[in-house]
């Protein structure tokens, strides 16, 4: 247990992507499992590692020694038996426990009116879609407290795994695969993670942050979501630019032109806390800085620099910045 | 030999794993129903098995020019099994689209065939040097163990091609 | 003597030959000791190679969002180092060490077929070659680099087309598909010599240890290698005539990769430990002055590794999303090769339990090698448990478990190894001193580093990330890894050098300098091209002994 404390401290971990500082159901399952497991393996390090460096001390060449050979001693049945039983029980312990843990993870029921999200891995960015909700979004997940969501894990491109250590186990984004995974988690706050399958590049800036939030939260964040994005004369120029140059051949923003599906779904932009899936803070200098170059924050992201003008970079930020 | 010929097999159990995982999974494309079953050439390459047999015994018992005959006799029906399989893959491609960029059948297809049509070129390479020793009278009894090994990869040769045959002709349809 | 003649064969003249002369016998011979030690020297050549590559890794990871290489290039590197130190490093190490032993071990002149012997060390490192060309070839299409970056398992999709332009990954493809003909040819060599070539009195339950790790993992190769050699096939197949196995867009499927390169990559990584075991259980008992404590059972656990070793792969896959049973039976099959492997450990035990151990710079290494091995393989039956692994695969945790495999039992037993066996290849002793001083530093980098990387993963640390952030509890631990590499890095030179240095300067080694018991030990150091004037004849496990000890030989006992 002690281990898992120090790792852990659930109320403020030293770690916020501790494996032994569960914040939802199955992380918890994982957990309890693994402090058995650890337990029986220290336990027998110390018996083996001990026997060993007994052996070592005990039976060193001392300095008066006759030079005679020892005793051979060429095996022993009962021996070998005894440390290929007690092997064989060990195994068959550590197996059942771990059966238990996947049947509780893999085999839970899944509520009717559970939370569905539909996660698709792109290189280098997460998109999650509500279906039902008419909800697109990306790179900052929404989920209420204390009740199932179920994620479908799907991948636009190459392989990528969701991990996020204090709500659960990983499960990988394999195109052509279709994967499915739950949390459950028990507080609320912000929850971190990373893509966990090399994909490319920027494998290493696929950042996740998972906000936990109370239903009444949730389901505002949601309303929200789902409205089209804010048509203000004032960003007339922004948008115009955003429309006709490549912009919208990648990002989509609901209720306008812009239908682009490669890159993230622009449409409440500035709800999200971070740019690049979770690379920078979401500011407007920070933003306007990502359009002129991306490579700047996240270099091999599959954002070209657009060739701006310094004017139509303001006048584009601007627009985004409105997209709330 | 027998090591190799195990090592061999294992590349070609992947290629067969592909190959029946993928069964039915083509989204679109010729399927096979358009392949002919090679009834004559499979009979014509596993008789070069047993010409092959009669060979290395020929070749036991000192006696070279029928060892040369049975030889001969047997890099004949590989080469016909070679080119009836060209004549097939020629209709395929030609009369019903399918090479092995069409779909998954015709990448699973034509690479497992394939990866046979490949080992029995070798092999009558292997064959066709020996057969110009014997021509030129280099071919001796106590060469009898090596034309033996030889024939254990023809042999070998031959149970990949009831395996694929198993697989793509019967299995898989 | 001078130093020329120390690798001469008896008889030949003592005066020095011209270079080109020496280098032209070692480049065509196809004797197995010379092979041997070709394959060695190579080993070591890409070990410095591969560690530099691993070292500039550690510099980019000393503290979060470091800019000293690229996030291109880190991937680069890990590729490399991976790909090299599996297949460059590791698998020519153990090829090297069977090559110039087992023929000495079983009483026999050579392998059984020389020239097979040869063309499977050329390419071998031919296909070293073809990978590191990709440093300086030309760039390819849209600029992409030439070095692969896919990771040494180069998971579909990211190796189609789309994603990895250009001729990078073709270069891991066509590089390993080279030196894997060279492993099936020498694994058949191999089989073949240990089959048919032992010497009169020597059944195969008389043969060393070595002998029989070394047949086992012959036979790993002969199974393991065509999946991956069918695979890339395959790979080649989809870039470069548009075929679909694992394209994902036209229906195939990456999931299949992944279990191709898996039923080769497990039963890879026991053809690296087998010959570890071997140098163990060949230094051990010789240190501990006793006999191998259960000979019947070390064989029988080996092949029983063997088998098990072909049906654990997807311990490999544990986040892919396999069902319950897929989870179940691999997490069954992981955790039952860990019964004849702690058996192993156990009976090492037993041997040195009850004898006189000496603690030369062989069995230091052996030494350690069991309490790290004891540990890895702990970590193992952890990460055997499937829903243990939904936590830790693609982490630090891995990394640290598989280095420990690797480095703190392989290497640390190759280490053993190059002291045992160098006076045998070379006829001079190496400098204790520089050994231990070689074995300590090394000891310590091993465990500053490996030790602590376990927690990163621990803490959620990924792999394959070429930075990290700030206030995961991850900063501090990566720099404390880093600076263990400086100690590894102190020890390996120190090893180099005492290698060369003892070549040039140790004293003469004499046939049996460590009293021991196997055959090699019976001819001069180095053995003469034809290895025994005449061929021996053995009545037991340990034929020495029954000669120094002809009042108590082993052939009464066994």
């Amino acid at each position: 247990m002690s281990i898992g404390a120090v790792l852990g401290q659930s109320a403020s971990p030293l770690s916020p992507t501790s494996i032994f500082a569960p914040a939802s159901t199955p992380a918890q399952t994982i957990f309890d499992l693994s402090m058995m497991v650890i337990a029986l393996v220290v336990a027998i390090f110390v018996i083996v590692g001990g026997l060993i460096a007994y052996s070592v001390v005990k039976f060193r060449k001392r300095r008066n020694d006759d030079g005679r050979e020892p005793a051979q001693v060429y095996g022993s049945q009962q021996v070998e038996l005894a440390w290929t039983i007690i092997p064989v029980i060990t195994v068959l312990v550590l197996f059942l426990a771990t059966a238990r843990a996947v049947l509780a993870v893999q085999g839970a029921s899944k509520p009717k009116d559970a939370v569905e999200v539909t996660v698709v891995g792109h290189q280098f960015w997460w998109e999650y879609q509500y279906p039902g909700k008419k909800v697109v979004t990306a790179n900052e997940l929404h989920v209420p407290v204390g009740e199932k969501t179920f994620l479908k894990l799907l991948s636009a491109d190459t392989d990528h795994s969701f991990w996020v250590p204090r709500l659960g186990g990983k499960t990988d984004l394999v195109p052509n695969h279709p994967n499915q995974m739950w949390i459950e988690p028990r507080e609320t706050g912000l929850f971190l993670g990373q893509c966990a399958q090399y994909c490319g590049t920027q494998h290493g800036m696929m950042l996740l942050r998972i906000y936990v939030d109370s239903r009444t939260d949730f389901d505002r964040w949601l309303k929200e979501q789902a409205t089209l994005a804010r048509a203000d004369d004032a960003f007339a120029e922004g948008r115009k630019i955003f429309e006709q140059t490549a912009c919208i051949n990648c990002h989509a923003v609901a209720g306008t032109a812009a239908n682009g599906r490669f890159g993230p779904d622009l449409t409440h932009l500035m709800s999200r806390e971070t740019l690049g899936a979770g690379v920078v803070r979401n500011t407007p200098e920070n933003l306007r800085r990502w359009i002129r170059r991306p490579d700047d924050f996240k270099p091999g992201s599959l954002m070209p620099p657009m060739g701006l003008t310094e004017q139509q970079l303001d006048a584009v930020t601007t627009y985004l910045a409105s997209l709330r | 030999m027998l090591s190799l010929i195990t090592a061999e097999s294992a590349i070609f159990v992947i290629f067969v794993v592909a190959y029946l995982f993928y069964v039915g999974k083509s989204p679109s494309g010729p399927t096979p129903a358009v392949l002919h079953t090679p009834i004559f050439l499979s009979v014509c390459l596993l008789s070069s098995s047993w010409t092959i047999h009669r060979a290395v015994a020929a070749l036991r018992r000192g006696e070279i020019a029928s060892f040369a005959g049975w030889w001969l006799a047997t890099f004949a029906l590989g080469a016909v099994f070679l080119a009836g399989t060209g004549l097939e893959w020629r209709h395929l491609i030609v009369d019903e689209g399918l090479t092995i960029r069409t779909n998954l059948f015709g990448t699973t297809y034509y690479s497992l065939v394939g990866l046979h049509a490949f080992h029995l070129t070798a092999g009558l390479l292997a064959l066709g040097t020996v057969l110009l020793f014997a021509l030129f009278g280099k071919v001796k009894q106590q060469h009898a163990a090596h034309a033996d090994v030889l024939s254990l990869y023809w042999h070998f040769v031959d149970v990949v091609w009831v395996a694929v045959f198993l697989v793509v002709y019967v299995i898989g349809r | 003597m001078s130093t020329a003649d120390t690798l001469a064969w008896p008889g030949t003249r003592t005066t020095s030959r011209p270079l080109v002369d020496k280098l032209q016998e070692w480049v065509t011979t196809v004797d197995h000791k010379r092979l041997g030690i070709l394959y060695i020297a190579y080993a070591l050549f890409f070990l410095v190679v591969a560690g530099i590559e691993a070292t500039v890794m550690r510099i980019q990871l000393i503290r979060p969002h470091n800019a000293f290489v690229s996030p291109q290039n880190f991937n680069r590197l890990f590729t490399m180092h991976g790909t090299t130190m599996i297949f460059f490093v590791a698998m020519p190490l153990v090829f090297g060490f069977a090559n110039y032993l087992v023929p000495l071990m079983i009483g026999a002149r050579d392998m059984a077929f020389p020239r097979l012997n040869a063309f499977s060390f050329w390419l071998t490192a031919f296909g070293g070659l073809i990978l590191h060309y990709s440093l300086v070839g030309g760039y390819g299409l849209y600029g992409a680099g030439t070095v692969p970056d896919v990771g040494w398992w180069a998971y579909a999709p990211l190796t189609a087309k789309t994603f990895s332009p250009g001729h990078s990954s073709d270069y891991w493809t066509l590089s390993l598909l080279v030196s894997g003909f060279g492993s099936i040819l020498t694994a058949v060599n191999l089989i073949a010599t240990t089959i048919s070539m032992r010497c009169r009195g020597m059944t195969l339950g008389k043969m060393p240890l070595l002998a029989w790790l070394s047949l086992v993992m012959a036979g790993l190769v002969i199974l393991a290698v065509g999946p991956l050699t069918a695979a890339q096939i395959m790979l080649l197949i989809d870039r470069y005539l548009g075929g679909h196995f694992f394209d994902t867009q036209a229906g195939g499927s990456a999931v299949l990769w992944m279990h191709f390169f898996w039923i080769f990559g497990h039963p890879e990584v026991y053809v690296l430990i087998l010959p570890a075991f071997a140098f163990v259980s060949e230094i051990v008992p010789v240190f501990s002055r006793k006999a191998m404590f259960g000979y019947p059972i070390m064989v029988a656990a080996t092949i029983a590794i063997g088998f098990i070793s072909c049906s654990v792969w997807a311990h490999h896959m544990f986040s892919v999303g396999m069902s319950v049973g897929g989870h179940l039976f691999f997490t069954v099959t992981t955790m039952a090769i860990a019964v004849p492997t702690g058996i192993k450990i156990f009976n090492w035990l037993a041997t040195m339990w009850g004898g006189k151990i000496y603690f030369k710079a062989p069995m230091l290494f052996c030494v350690a090698f069991l309490f790290q091995f004891l540990i890895a393989g702990l970590t193992g039956v952890m990460l055997a448990s499937s829903a243990f692994t939904w936590q830790t695969a693609g982490s630090y945790f891995v990394v640290a478990h598989f280095h420990y495999v690797i480095i703190g039992g392989i290497l640390f037993a190759a280490f053993g190894a190059f002291y045992y066996w160098y006076p045998k290849m070379t006829g001079r002793m190496y400098s204790e001193t520089l050994a231990k001083w070689h074995f300590w530093l090394f000891l310590i980098g091993f465990h500053v580093t490996f030790d602590t990387m376990h927690i990163p993963g621990l803490l959620g640390m990924p792999r394959r990330i070429y930075t990290y952030e700030p206030g995961r509890g991850w900063d501090t631990l990566n720099l404390i890894v880093t600076i263990g590499v400086v100690f590894q890095a102190a020890g390996v030179l120190t090893f180099v050098f005492n290698l060369v240095r003892s070549y040039l300067r140790g004293r003469p080694a004499g046939s049996d300098p460590w009293d021991a018991w196997t055959l090699e030990w019976s001819t001069t150091s180095p053995p003469p091209e034809y290895n025994f004037a005449t061929i021996p004849t053995v009545k037991s496990r340990r034929p020495l002994w029954d000669l120094k000890h002809p009042e108590d030989p082993d052939w009464k006992y066994e």
